[in-house]
Parts: C-alpha cells; sequence; structure tokens
C-alpha cells in the first residue's frame, strides 16, 4: 500500500529537502504511485526522471551514474548501461537493445526548490 | 552415417589437423572417419614435446577439442598399428589382424627418429626425443639414476640440431647436466652460418650447457652394470654419462607404402602431387611421412606444412581443387631461452646477394638480412639471440625494404625504421597459411575490427602465436586508412587509456574524481570513466569505495556492494574462504535466507548466493552475517571474486599439498582488491585438478615438491587454459609471485581487459611478464611487493564499515520519502519451493488475479 506518501497526479509535490540530495548520488521517490529518480548535479541543478528503466523494466535509475554527453547531463541505467539525456530523458545510446515494453526514452519531470524543499510535478513529465 | 569410409594410418599432429579440417568442412556427412594410431595417447602436440618436463601430466599436451573424438562420424583407435595395405581390395590389416576396407586412405605416419648404427646405441641408459614415451622413460631413467648416484646425473645429448638442443635444455631441466655432441662444425646446421652458429654457442654455453662441433661419436660405451657409462669420439676423446639422448635426425615413415609399391622419394618420403595424391588416387599422404612434387620430392620436418597438406587432402576429398604449394622453412625457435630464427633465402645463395650483419658480443645476438645486390629488396634472414624483426620482416621476402636494411637489424631506437606496408600476398600466419591480404578483407569488407574476433575468423595467430603483433598493427593501419580512430582513449572525458591514467594518477598522487577530470580530462566524467577511475582509486590507496566523493564513481554493484539482479534488488553472498564452512555458520546462512526470504542457490565458485534483496534490506541482512562473525563477500564487481577450491591433503587419498589452507590465505590476501575485471583464482591439491584451477586468472596446483602457479586462464565467452608461471615452488613464493602478477595486470591492463587478453598482448608476452616477476627486469619488484602489502594491511570489512557510518548508510534506503517502503513494482512467482521474479506474461496475469492489489503484486506504472 502506498498510501503513507502524501500527493496527487497533479501540481508541486514536496519529496524531501535539498540537503537530502547529495551530488551525482541519486534519490528514488514515490509520488503517488508513481517512482521518480532525483539527481543533484555539482553545478547544483535539480533533475527529475522516471525511475523506470525502459530496457529492463525495473525501477532502478535512482542508482544509475551521471555524467554527461557534450554538454548534456546524463544518467547511464545501472542494468544494461543505456545513456539518457537527464533534461530531455531521451535515451542516447541504446546498447543495441530493444526496450521491453514502451519507447526507449524518459521521462522527464519538472522540479522546483521551495525553501530548501525539492518538489516534483507529475503532470509537466513527458 | 557417412557413406564413404576414410581410414587415416597414424594418429599425429597432422592426422589430427586432417580429422578436423573433414569434420569442419563436410557438412552433410559424407565421410565417416576411423583413424589408426600406434601410440597409446590421442594426437598430442609433439612440437610442445619439451613442455612435457614442465607439465602435470601428458593429457596436457593433447591436441585440439576432445570434442572432436566423441563425433560420433570419428572413430580414434589408439594403441592400433597398421600392418599392410592391400591397394587391389582397398583394405588394411591391423596388428590385431582385423581387416578394414577403405575408400580412401591417408597416410600421416610422420618419422622416426633416426641413430647412427655405433656400438652401444641400444643399451640401457640411451634415448630417443620422438614421442611422449621416449621422454616419459627418459625422465624417469635421470630420476632413478639421481637417486642411486647421489651427485648430479651426468648428461649427454647427440646431435646439435633444434631437437638436440631442446633435449639439452630437458636434461637441465631435470638437474642433470648436458653436453650436446655436434659432428657438424656448428650448431643448427640447417638454420644459421657460421657466426650465427659461433653465437649460439657461446649464447647456450653462457646457461651451462657444453658444447663439442666437429666431433663424431663412434661408440658408447657400457658401465660395470651394462648401463651406458661412456661416450667415445672418433678424435680419441671420451667422456663419462649416465644418459645419452640421440638426436641425430629423423626418417620418414614410408614402409607401409613402400610394401605396398607406392614410390618413394630418393631420400625417403612418400611421393605425391601437390594435391597430396599418391600414385593410386584412392591413397594421400600428409605430413612428415609425405615427400611432396612441391618440396621436390623432400619430406619435411616442420609442422606448418603438414598442416597445409591436411587441409588441402580434406578439402580435395569433397571436391576441392586447392594445392599445396610446397614448404616455407622459415622457422622462429626458442632453445633453452635463446631465440633462433631463419627465413628466406638465409644463407644468401642468389648470385649477387649481400649480407648485411650486425653482431653484438656483448648480448651475444646474431642478426643477419640478405638483400638483392642492389640492396632494395629482402631475401631473407637470420637471427641468434634477438629474433625481435622476425615477425615483421619474414612477409617481407621478395619485397622491396624502404630505408636503411641496417635500420632492421641495430638495437632498437638506434636508427629509425620506416614503416612497412606488406604485399597483400605477403604470408603472415605461415601456421595456418593467412595473407595480409586476407586479414585486410576480414578487417575491411567483413567489418571485424577487434583483434579476438579477428583471430577467430581469419586463424590467424591462433598457433604459435609469433605472427600477432604483426597481425594488430594490420588491423590498426586498416582501421585508421578507413577514418576509423583507433584511438586509445577511454572516453569522451579521458583522452589517454586505463594504463595511462593509471600511472598518471599514481604519479600525480591524485585522490578525488573533480582533481583527477580537472588535470587530465575535460566535462562531467560518465558511466565509463567514472568506475574506471573509481577502480584506480580503489587500486592504488584502497581505502572505502563508498567514501567522500567515490560512492558516484561506482558500478551498479560496487555501488551498493552486492550484485544487483535483472528486477533491481540484489544478491548476497556471504564471504566463505576456500568453500570451507561450519554447519554453525552454514546455519546462519539458512536463517537470513528464510527471514528475509531469498532464493538460495550453490554458485560455480562454491559460495552460496542469496536472491531477492532489496535495497533497504540489505543493511540488516549484513549484520546478520557480521554478528555471526562472518562478511559479505565481493562476488560481483571487478575484483577478486573467490578462491576455489578441492579438499587436498587433510582428506583426500590423492592430496600432496593442503589446499584449502592455501586458498583460504589467498583468498584473505587479496579479497577486496580491485582490477581491470574480475579476477578468479582456484588451488589444486594434486594434478587431478578438482578444482579446475587452470580455467582461473591465477591457478595453483600442488606437487610433490610444494605447488605449480598458472596464470592467465578463464572460462566464459573464450575459454583459456593458464599457463605455467613457476613451478615447485613454497608458500612464500606462491604469494609473492602472484603478489606481483596482480599488480603488474592492475596497473597496466586496459579497461575490461582479463587477464588471459592483457598477457597475450603485453610486449614480449608472457615471457616478458615472467621476466619483471622474477628476474626484476623493470626494477619495480620492490615497488609491486610494497603495493600489494599496503593492500593487505588496509583491507577492511567494506559492509561493516558501512553499517557504522550514519552517512553512508542513508544511501540504502527505498524510497527518499518513504524510506521503508518496498519497491511496489516487484512480483514474485514460487517454483521448487522458492520464489523467483515473475515474467511479463506472469504479471499481467497476477495484477489482473489480484485487483484488491497487494504491494507485492502490483505491476509498475
Ligand atoms: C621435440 C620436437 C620438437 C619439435 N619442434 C618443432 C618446431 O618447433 N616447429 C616445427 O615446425 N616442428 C617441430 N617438430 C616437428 C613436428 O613435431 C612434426 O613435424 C610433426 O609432428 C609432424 O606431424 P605428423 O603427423 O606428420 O607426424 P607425427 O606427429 O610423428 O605423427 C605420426 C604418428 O603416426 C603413428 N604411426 C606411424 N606409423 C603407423 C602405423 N603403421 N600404424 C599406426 N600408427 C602409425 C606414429 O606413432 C605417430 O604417432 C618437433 C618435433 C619434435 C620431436
Ligand atoms: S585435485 Fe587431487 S587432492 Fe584435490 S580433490 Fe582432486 S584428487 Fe584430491
Amino acid at each position: 500500500m502506498t498510501a503513507t506518501v502524501p500527493g496527487t497526479r497533479h501540481g508541486l509535490v514536496p519529496v524531501c529537502s535539498l540537503d537530502d540530495l547529495v551530488t551525482d548520488l541519486g534519490v528514488a521517490a514515490l509520488v503517488g504511485d508513481t517512482q521518480v529518480a532525483i539527481f543533484r548535479l555539482d553545478d547544483g541543478s535539480v533533475h527529475a526522471v522516471q525511475n523506470l528503466c525502459p530496457f529492463s523494466g525495473a525501477n532502478v535509475m535512482s542508482r544509475g551514474i551521471t555524467g554527461d554527453r557534450g554538454d548534456e547531463p546524463t544518467i547511464a541505467s545501472p542494468i544494461y548501461k543505456q545513456v539518457f539525456s537527464l533534461l530531455t530523458g531521451k535515451c542516447l545510446v541504446t546498447m543495441d537493445k530493444e526496450p521491453v515494453a514502451g519507447g526507449p526514452d524518459l521521462a522527464v519531470y519538472q522540479v522546483s526548490i521551495d525553501n530548501g524543499q525539492v518538489m516534483i510535478n507529475l503532470a509537466g513529465g513527458e | 552415417m557417412g557413406a564413404e569410409r576414410v581410414i587415416v594410418v597414424g594418429a599425429g599432429m597432422v592426422a589430427q589437423r586432417f580429422v578436423q579440417s573433414l569434420r569442419e568442412q563436410d557438412e552433410a556427412g559424407r565421410f565417416e572417419i576411423e583413424v589408426y594410431g600406434e601410440e597409446q595417447y590421442a594426437p598430442y602436440d609433439r612440437v610442445a614435446l619439451t613442455s612435457f618436463f614442465s607439465k602435470a601430466g601428458p593429457e596436457e599436451l593433447l591436441l585440439g577439442a576432445p570434442e572432436l573424438w566423441d563425433d560420433p562420424l570419428v572413430t580414434l583407435h589408439r594403441d592400433t598399428r597398421v600392418q599392410r595395405i592391400d591397394r587391389k581390395a582397398q583394405t588394411v590389416s591391423l596388428d590385431n589382424d582385423v581387416e578394414r576396407t577403405y575408400d580412401h586412405l591417408v597416410l600421416a605416419t610422420g618419422s622416426s627418429a633416426w641413430a647412427p648404427p655405433v656400438p652401444g646405441v641400444d643399451l640401457p641408459g640411451v634415448f630417443m626425443y620422438r614421442t611422449l614415451d621416449d621422454v616419459a622413460e627418459l625422465r624417469d631413467w635421470v630420476r632413478a639414476r639421481q637417486a642411486i648416484v647421489g651427485r648430479p646425473v651426468r648428461g649427454a645429448v647427440i646431435g646439435g640440431g633444434l631437437l638436440g638442443l631442446e633435449a639439452a635444455g630437458a636434461l637441465q631441466s631435470m638437474g642433470a647436466t648436458a653436453t650436446v655432441v655436434e659432428f657438424a662444425n656448428r650448431l643448427m646446421a640447417l638454420q644459421v652460418d657460421d657466426s650465427g652458429g659461433e653465437a649460439l654457442k657461446s649464447l647456450i654455453q653462457r646457461l651451462g650447457v657444453q658444447v663439442k662441433c666437429g666431433v663424431a661419436t663412434s661408440e658408447v660405451a657400457p658401465d660395470a652394470d651394462g648401463n651406458a657409462g661412456t661416450l667415445k669420439f672418433s678424435n680419441g676423446g671420451e667422456q663419462l654419462v649416465d644418459v645419452v639422448v640421440f638426436a641425430t635426425g629423423i626418417r620418414p615413415r614410408d614402409d607401409l607404402a613402400r610394401e605396398a609399391d607406392l614410390p618413394v622419394g630418393e631420400r625417403g618420403g612418400i611421393l605425391v602431387d601437390s594435391a597430396c595424391r599418391t600414385e593410386d588416387p584412392s591413397i594421400s599422404a600428409v605430413g612428415e611421412c609425405a615427400a611432396s612434387e612441391s618440396d621436390q620430392g623432400m619430406s619435411i620436418g616442420l609442422i606448418a606444412p603438414g598442416n597445409t597438406m591436411a587441409d588441402v587432402t580434406a578439402h580435395r576429398l569433397l571436391g576441392g581443387d586447392e594445392v599445396y604449394l610446397g614448404a616455407d622453412t622459415a622457422t622462429k625457435l626458442k632453445l633453452l631461452g635463446v631465440d633462433v630464427a631463419s627465413f628466406g633465402d638465409a644463407f644468401a645463395t642468389t648470385p649477387g646477394a649481400l649480407e648485411v650483419v650486425y653482431s653484438d658480443p656483448f648480448s651475444g645476438s646474431y642478426k643477419k638480412l640478405v638483400m638483392t645486390d642492389d640492396a632494395s629488396v629482402l631475401l631473407g634472414g637470420m637471427f641468434v639471440g634477438d629474433a625481435s624483426s622476425y615477425a615483421t620482416l619474414r612477409p617481407m621476402v621478395g619485397a622491396a625494404l624502404p630505408g636503411d636494411p641496417s635500420s632492421w637489424i641495430l638495437p632498437e631506437g638506434q636508427a629509425e625504421r620506416p614503416d612497412l606496408e606488406l604485399p597483400d600476398a605477403a604470408n603472415v600466419c605461415s601456421c595456418n597459411n593467412v595473407t595480409a591480404g586476407s586479414i585486410r578483407s576480414a578487417v575491411n569488407d567483413d567489418g571485424i575490427h577487434d583483434l579476438g574476433e579477428l583471430k577467430s575468423h581469419t586463424k590467424a595467430g591462433t598457433a604459435c602465436g609469433s605472427c600477432l603483433p604483426l597481425v594488430k598493427k594490420i588491423l590498426n593501419t586498416e582501421l585508421e586508412k578507413s577514418g576509423i580512430e583507433v584511438s586509445e582513449a577511454l572516453c569522451e572525458h579521458f583522452a589517454m587509456s586505463r594504463t595511462q591514467l593509471f600511472s598518471a594518477i599514481q604519479v600525480a598522487g591524485l585522490t578525488t574524481f573533480t582533481e583527477i577530470i580537472e588535470r587530465f580530462g575535460s566535462g562531467h566524467g560518465c558511466d565509463i570513466c567514472k568506475p574506471t577511475v573509481g577502480s584506480i582509486l580503489a587500486s592504488i590507496y584502497n581505502g572505502h569505495v563508498l567514501s567522500d566523493d567515490r560512492a558516484a564513481l561506482q558500478d551498479t554493484n560496487d555501488r551498493y556492494m552486492a550484485n544487483m539482479q535483472k528486477d533491481g534488488t540484489y544478491s548476497v553472498v556471504p564471504r566463505i574462504p576456500g568453500g570451507e564452512i561450519t554447519p554453525d555458520k552454514l546455519l546462519v546462512i539458512a536463517e537470513v535466507a528464510k527471514e528475509f526470504d531469498l532464493y538460495t542457490k550453490i554458485t560455480g565458485g562454491q559460495r552460496i548466493d542469496l536472491f531477492g534483496a532489496r535495497l533497504e534490506q540489505l543493511p540488516d541482512i549484513w549484520q546478520r552475517l557480521v554478528d555471526a562473525g562472518m562478511e559479505s563477500g565481493h562476488a560481483y564487481g571487478k575484483s577478486l571474486r573467490t578462491v576455489k577450491s578441492c579438499v587436498g591433503s587433510s582428506w583426500c587419498r590423492y592430496g600432496v599439498q593442503d589446499s584449502t589452507s592455501m586458498a583460504i590465505a589467498l583468498e584473505e590476501r587479496y579479497r577486496g582488491l580491485r582490477s581491470p575485471h574480475k579476477l578468479k583464482v582456484g588451488v589444486s591439491g594434486c594434478a587431478r585438478e578438482c578444482a579446475e584451477a587452470r580455467g582461473k586468472d591465477v591457478g595453483v596446483i600442488a606437487t610433490e615438491k610444494g605447488w605449480n602457479v598458472y596464470v592467465g586462464g578463464n572460462g566464459g565467452f573464450t575459454p583459456k587454459h593458464a599457463q605455467l608461471l613457476v613451478e615447485d615452488v613454497d608458500d612464500e613464493t606462491v604469494f609473492q609471485v602472484i603478489d606481483r602478477y596482480l599488480m603488474l595486470y592492475i596497473r597496466t591492463a586496459d579497461r575490461l581487459q582479463r587477464t588471459a587478453p592483457w598477457q597475450e598482448e603485453y610486449e614480449g608476452g608472457l615471457e616478458a611478464i615472467k621476466d619483471v616477476i622474477l628476474n626484476d627486469s623493470l626494477g619495480i619488484c620492490a615497488d609491486l611487493d610494497e603495493h600489494m602489502t599496503h593492500h593487505i594491511d588496509t583491507y577492511e570489512d567494506e559492509w561493516k564499515a558501512v553499517l557504522n557510518d550514519p552517512k553512508r548508510l542513508a544511501q540504502f534506503t527505498s524510497f527518499v520519502n518513504a524510506p521503508e517502503e518496498p519497491d511496489p513494482s516487484l512480483a514474485y512467482v514460487t517454483e521448487r519451493g522458492q520464489r523467483r521474479p515473475a515474467t511479463t506474461a506472469e504479471r499481467t496475469a497476477l495484477v489482473h488475479a489480484s485487483s484488491t492489489s497487494t504491494s507485492e503484486t502490483e505491476s509498475p506504472s
């Protein structure tokens, strides 16, 4: 049961404090039924994408390695090492694999920081 | 079953090649093959016969894949001699009075060792050097004499050619003295000239082997017991001996053919045409017993031409029209560790040929190139002591050699060597007959860009391996030409290879990724360079993988110190050093598995794997292990996995050393060691090798006197047997050589390169690695030792360290906003009494079945 987690499908939902985020170490958050992976990068920016890895079907994106390709910040899936843009969610490296279901890209969610709180907007996700 | 029967007489090297080649090509199964060999062994590697003295047993010399002899279309009859051929009836008679009919007969009877008819050649203590039985008897004799005489056994070898020098090395390796007696005025008269022979002689004498040239042996006189006791020479000299080896030449075994009225060559050997047919179209002859018209009716005592004849004959039986073009007598040998090579017109018999010679009395090397009269075209060459240019130059015979010829024989660095472009027709791999052209076409037309694949595709470099540097060079040149960058760069963030980065970090003493990428790279890093740097930092400084900014560098498994499975849960493998475990500890593991409902399976490395632990459960599981005096284990990551062992001398009837104690010591020594790829170690208590240690990166096998250490083995995609590094050493030496081997590997291997390809591609190969480790040729042993000591001294239980550190512990939660909430997407089904992840179809069914939805069966959103 997921009733312990506050949140609705629309609007900004607080998930944690900015201090909970360690640079480059992702965390997962449960927003309603949706699992979100949140990353704080060394430039201070915070990004949120779906936690579900399209290529394995496991909820693990928060446990991947951050980095960049060119100027684009990225996250690599810890299972089969596909690389995704943290800005657009687009899959940049497929490792010659097919997604298990749906498309290869990640949904990206809008993040705002309010008073030291990290807020996620699921509606903004696409 | 095959419609036509092929009978092969002789089960030697070329017979093996023929059967393998025919089975590979005969996809329809047209031929049924019967092989008759008089020796008691399946075909073995005669070329490597001398390595018998350093191997655990004769089975280590067997050739090819054992499956070949399980093929239903192939029957191998060992210990069976063919007595007679009846050409009219198309039958052969065997020594057990059986007759077999053939459709095709292939003679592969090889040669026999020949000794001059001097008095005393048949005394006890006189040996030939041709078969496994020969060398086994020789070894037994030397051991037995050793026990009787109570001083070093006196050995002599008659014949100073390839076999004689190998035999001298074998005598020395058994602790006997060795004198080589050669009738001609120099050693290796077929391969080298007078000056080369002189150089070889002095190099070999430096190794403690006595050499007498220009001396004929007239008698082996018996001692009081009737054993070989004194060698007598025609110049009146004498020498006391306990053992004599005759290596005075070989004679093709053509007797069966002679008796069947098939024509033979002037100097012996069954005459065949370029398609390896004898006068009788249903009889072929291949290998050393054949004398081909392509070799002017002479038989050739080398393996490469025999292999070609075998391939040609297999091809012809299937309707092909390939022919054998004659032998390339180019040879490169290592005799007692001394390189000797010659190729092409090495003796400068071409009219007007020029000889360019370099000889170095200090190192003892002698090198010669033979050029056309205008010094432009390479005709041949000869190397003694240093044959490093052989692989590059041999295929250039007949082609223009750019630049100054002497640049190729002067010591490296003394003269600029021009870049060589090999002609397409140049034979790069003479063992398997692969030309530069076919390697280029594999790269360009078949799109093969990887050395390993190129080897298996073209077969180049898969036999003796001496051409590998050249194959690699052709590959890189072709890739560069087609604009494919052969960049050593790790990734877009670091322009260096792992090896370069390793020493850069070590020299600069940097300890954080931020400093390292600022100094040596660009950008923010990625999933390739971050784990590489994480591993390098762990290798250099040890320290916790999750400390400071290191956690974010770790690859999947290291990041949470457990093995991530396909559904995102983890497996935990408690450390069980050497596979030895008390019943009480087994109970702890069982309790943990039960409490956390973990799927339980025994691993191939003699450990117990507990699957299905969720991220947030890991600390609790570790705590339970720590409380019981155990720790979790590195069954993951690029590090030492396990040390597998058999029970050894403490229980086993056959064990000669305590393999379990050795395995525990090794696991405790190297646990936690981070490396370019995973490392596996095995220890067996005797030569029966129950732990399959030679399939590991490091294999330790007990001997009567101590341990043999083998390196560079692996299972997996391209299985490799580990190679001998040292033999009969004590415990301390085992640790020392493995310390150094592993450290050298960690420092110089590429990212994700396992030990087998590393040691193959290391410049100079395993021999060079031995030199570094055993003779300290680079002067780095003290440093390697210190580095490993640091690792051992600073090892800590990584899991316990996390339990004691709230900051690191905080990472082990499922959700930042619901730390105890399990991942709702996980779904399992029960199979054989345990759970496993549900398949996609099963998950859908589960969700439909329970629309009331519990957290265990919900599907991901
Ligand atoms: C110590 C040593 C080192 C060598 N080093 C090199 C080297 O570095 N490079 C190189 O190129 N070559 C080397 N050679 C030579 C190489 O081993 C031979 O060229 C090769 O083995 C020839 O293969 P083959 O199959 O023709 O003959 P063999 O391997 O001799 O096989 C012939 C087999 O036929 C069997 N046989 C014969 N007659 C009968 C019969 N009537 N019935 C049943 N069975 C029969 C024999 O017992 C034998 O087992 C070396 C040889 C030796 C001994
Ligand atoms: S390798 Fe030897 S000692 Fe070990 S179990 Fe097998 S037979 Fe016994």
